[in-house]
């Protein structure tokens, strides 16, 4: 893994990702990667991305010290590296500030996106405002049920939310309608897609913009602790906060990695997200990777109390990972991450979103195993005040 | 049977079906009623549960279609018997992932017993192609490829190198969908595709009146109708002359 300098050329990161899209979409994408590439190599795009990512988002977020929450699981010094603290509170800043400034520099006048937990679109509607870009979101009409919050939040940042009623109306089918909205506006719009999913150079360019998250922890740690973690715990929903997180820190063999899927109810097919425990290789939107789908190849329908992890693909990168061995992926049930949020809040003054509450009860799960002294970041990668309401409707609260 | 001979001699006029909708009979016997109604060639979509290149009429049929639960071999089985009372020729229209699930090399041994003549995803462009065309080329059917409005010269090269039968030229950018009129595209796209192949080229997405099928037919050699005949379908199905309904649909399409 030291010289880890995947994709190739046209996407793969071993057998997986690529690209399998309607050919209509190939001669943009192509433009896409070239605008890409050449954005990455000037100085001056950086400066722009750096300057927003300090003044706008609020960057570098602050590796926090979770004293109680250490000694609440037997002695490990357990870290949080506080990607709540964004501006718009979570990760999705990071990618949405990049892609944003890349279709500017493109000429492109409009930009779409997906969203599940909202997330992701609200980090786009807001660099859209911000950058003065028209602002189309994508969103399952579900998830607009379990978030609405989040979509009144993108309407008051000047962006239109459309509902999406096919399938299971959560991510998938928000990124089936973006992708078409995009086949058919592709010569004015930019699809800025927030996860390492989707055909290539989305996987590479989405992990490239998340990767500030691992280059500050990997500063910060070896500041406090004078050391390298033993471990890194995040949740694996398409995989960006994760593998934004990991990817500084894969080349450095005693540090351990683990990626937490969503267990949903149980493990039948329809009732989880973990496509490392029932899903298999295949096809869909864009990308080669694990999913969830029946022995047909028709996709199948997931569940989790957390809309960010709903989704029935990983990001292909995680795939490759996996199969390598360098990252080892697990599956939290909604219960223990419901458990979890509710301890992180008492344990810690941090309320977290319910996505990265799954990373916060595989620590739970380990940490009794841990010698005292193990040293772990875990990517807290956004705050829960969304997920406030429907945890109380959960647990039967007011 | 080739896919070729549907353009021998003259024009082809092309009709679409989302294989299972309403049920696989009724399929069945559509396609019979198609050939009959002057199709030179059929598409049978095999449903997908996720076709982004679908606008909402396709979209809807697929969904009729997977309620059924049908497997590839029943869309199989439903082609062999179509070929052994027809000799239109019969093109498979997916997505990868169902074919790829299969078995690429397993599909196209059985699509080659059954009597199949071409084979065609949409998500699949040539950059990936490799073993699915391998398979289907041993199999001595045809791969056909998409050509959008997007493709620059290089990339309808590209696409020529690994097309066999014909060229199926996307009218406009976006998904599938009956539309008022035609894209003004489409000339000045046929000629770039002329230019880099000898293959027949077919034009769709869009189509959906007997002029736009002549437009077409002035400019290419095949004009192919989908969303307009499925949602002709959706319209009347359960009604008792379904059938006769779509074949009638066809030969106005045509203009007969």
């Amino acid at each position: 893994m030291k010289n880890h300098s995947w994709p190739d050329e046209r996407g793969h990161f071993g057998p997986y990702g690529g690209r399998f899209v309607p050919e209509a979409l190939m001669g943009p994408l192509e433009e896409l990667e070239g605008a890409y590439l050449e954005a990455k190599e000037d100085p001056e795009f950086r400066e722009e991305l750096d300057r927003l990512l300090r003044e706008y988002a609020g960057r570098p977020t602050p590796l926090t010290l979770a004293g109680r929450l250490s000694d609440h699981v037997g002695g490990a010094t357990v870290y949080l590296k506080r990607e709540d603290l964004n501006h718009t509170g979570a990760h999705k800043i990071n990618n949405a500030l990049g892609q944003a400034l890349l279709a500017r520099r493109m000429g492109k006048k409009r930009a779409i996106a997906e969203t599940g937990a909202g997330q992701h679109g609200v980090a786009t509607a807001t660099v859209c405002a911000l950058l003065g870009l028209e602002c189309e979101i994508y969103m399952g009409r579900e998830d607009m049920g379990r978030q609405a919050l989040n979509v009144f939040r993108m309407e008051l940042l000047g962006a239109t939310v459309h509902p999406v009623d096919a399938g299971s109306r959560t991510l998938k089918d928000a990124i089936n309608e973006a992708m078409r909205d995009w086949v058919t506006n592709v010569r004015s719009t930019h699809y800025l897609l927030g996860s390492v999913l989707g055909a290539h150079p989305y996987p590479m360019m989405v992990r490239d913009f998340q990767a500030v998250i691992g280059r500050e922890a990997r500063h910060q740690i070896l500041q406090k602790e004078g050391r390298l973690p033993d471990f890194l715990l995040a949740c694996v929903g398409g995989g960006s906060n994760a593998i934004g997180l990991f990817h500084e820190f894969l080349g450095d063999v005693g540090v351990k990695m683990v990626g937490v899927e969503a267990g949903g109810r149980g493990p039948r097919l329809g009732e989880h997200a973990a496509r490392f425990r029932g899903g298999r290789p295949g096809v869909l939107q864009g990308t080669l990777s694990y999913i969830l789908q029946d022995e047909a190849g028709q996709i199948s329908a997931t569940h989790s109390v957390s809309a960010g992890l709903d989704y029935p693909a990983v990001g292909p990168e995680h795939s490759y990972l996996r199969d390598e061995g360098r990252i080892e992926y697990t599956a939290v049930s909604d219960d223990e991450a419901v458990h979890a949020f509710q301890l992180l809040s008492r344990l810690e003054g941090i309320i977290p979103a319910l996505e990265s509450a799954h990373a916060v009860a595989e620590l739970l799960k380990r940490g009794a195993g841990w010698s005292p002294g193990t040293l772990v970041i875990l990517n807290l990668s956004g705050r829960g005040d969304k997920d406030v309401q429907s945890v109380a409707g959960l647990l039967g609260g007011s | 049977m080739s896919t070729g001979s549907a353009f021998d001699g003259h024009k082809a006029f092309i009709p679409y079906l989302t294989a299972g909708d309403p049920d696989l009979e009724t399929t069945e016997q559509l396609l019979l009623e198609l050939e009959r109604a002057g199709a030179d060639l059929v598409e049978v979509g095999v449903p997908f549960s996720d076709p982004v290149a679908d606008g909402p009429v396709i979209q809807r049929a697929s969904e009729r279609a997977l309620r059924h639960g049908y497997r590839m071999d029943d869309y199989l089985e439903v082609i062999g018997r179509i070929r052994q009372r027809s000799r239109v020729p019969l093109l498979l229209f997916s997505y990868y992932n169902p074919l790829l699930q299969y078995g690429l090399e397993k599909l196209a041994d059985r699509a080659r017993r059954v009597g199949l003549d071409a084979v065609l995803t949409t998500d699949l462009t040539p950059e990936e192609a490799g073993p699915f065309c391998r398979a289907f080329r041993q199999a001595g059917i045809d791969t056909v490829f998409l050509v959008a409005p997007t493709s620059t010269p290089e990339r309808i090269r590209r696409i020529a190198a690994v097309s066999s039968g014909f060229i199926y030229l996307v009218s406009r950018t976006g998904v599938t969908g009956a539309r008022e009129r035609l894209s003004d595209e489409i000339q000045s796209k046929v000629q770039e595709v002329r230019s880099c192949t000898r293959l027949p080229v077919a034009v769709g997405f869009g189509i959906s009146r007997p002029e736009h099928v002549r437009q077409v037919w002035e400019l290419a050699d095949g004009a192919v109708v989908g969303s307009a005949l499925v949602a002709h379908i959706e319209q009347h199905r359960g009604e008792r002359d379904l059938v006769a309904q779509g074949g009638e649909f066809a030969r106005w399409l045509k203009g007969i």
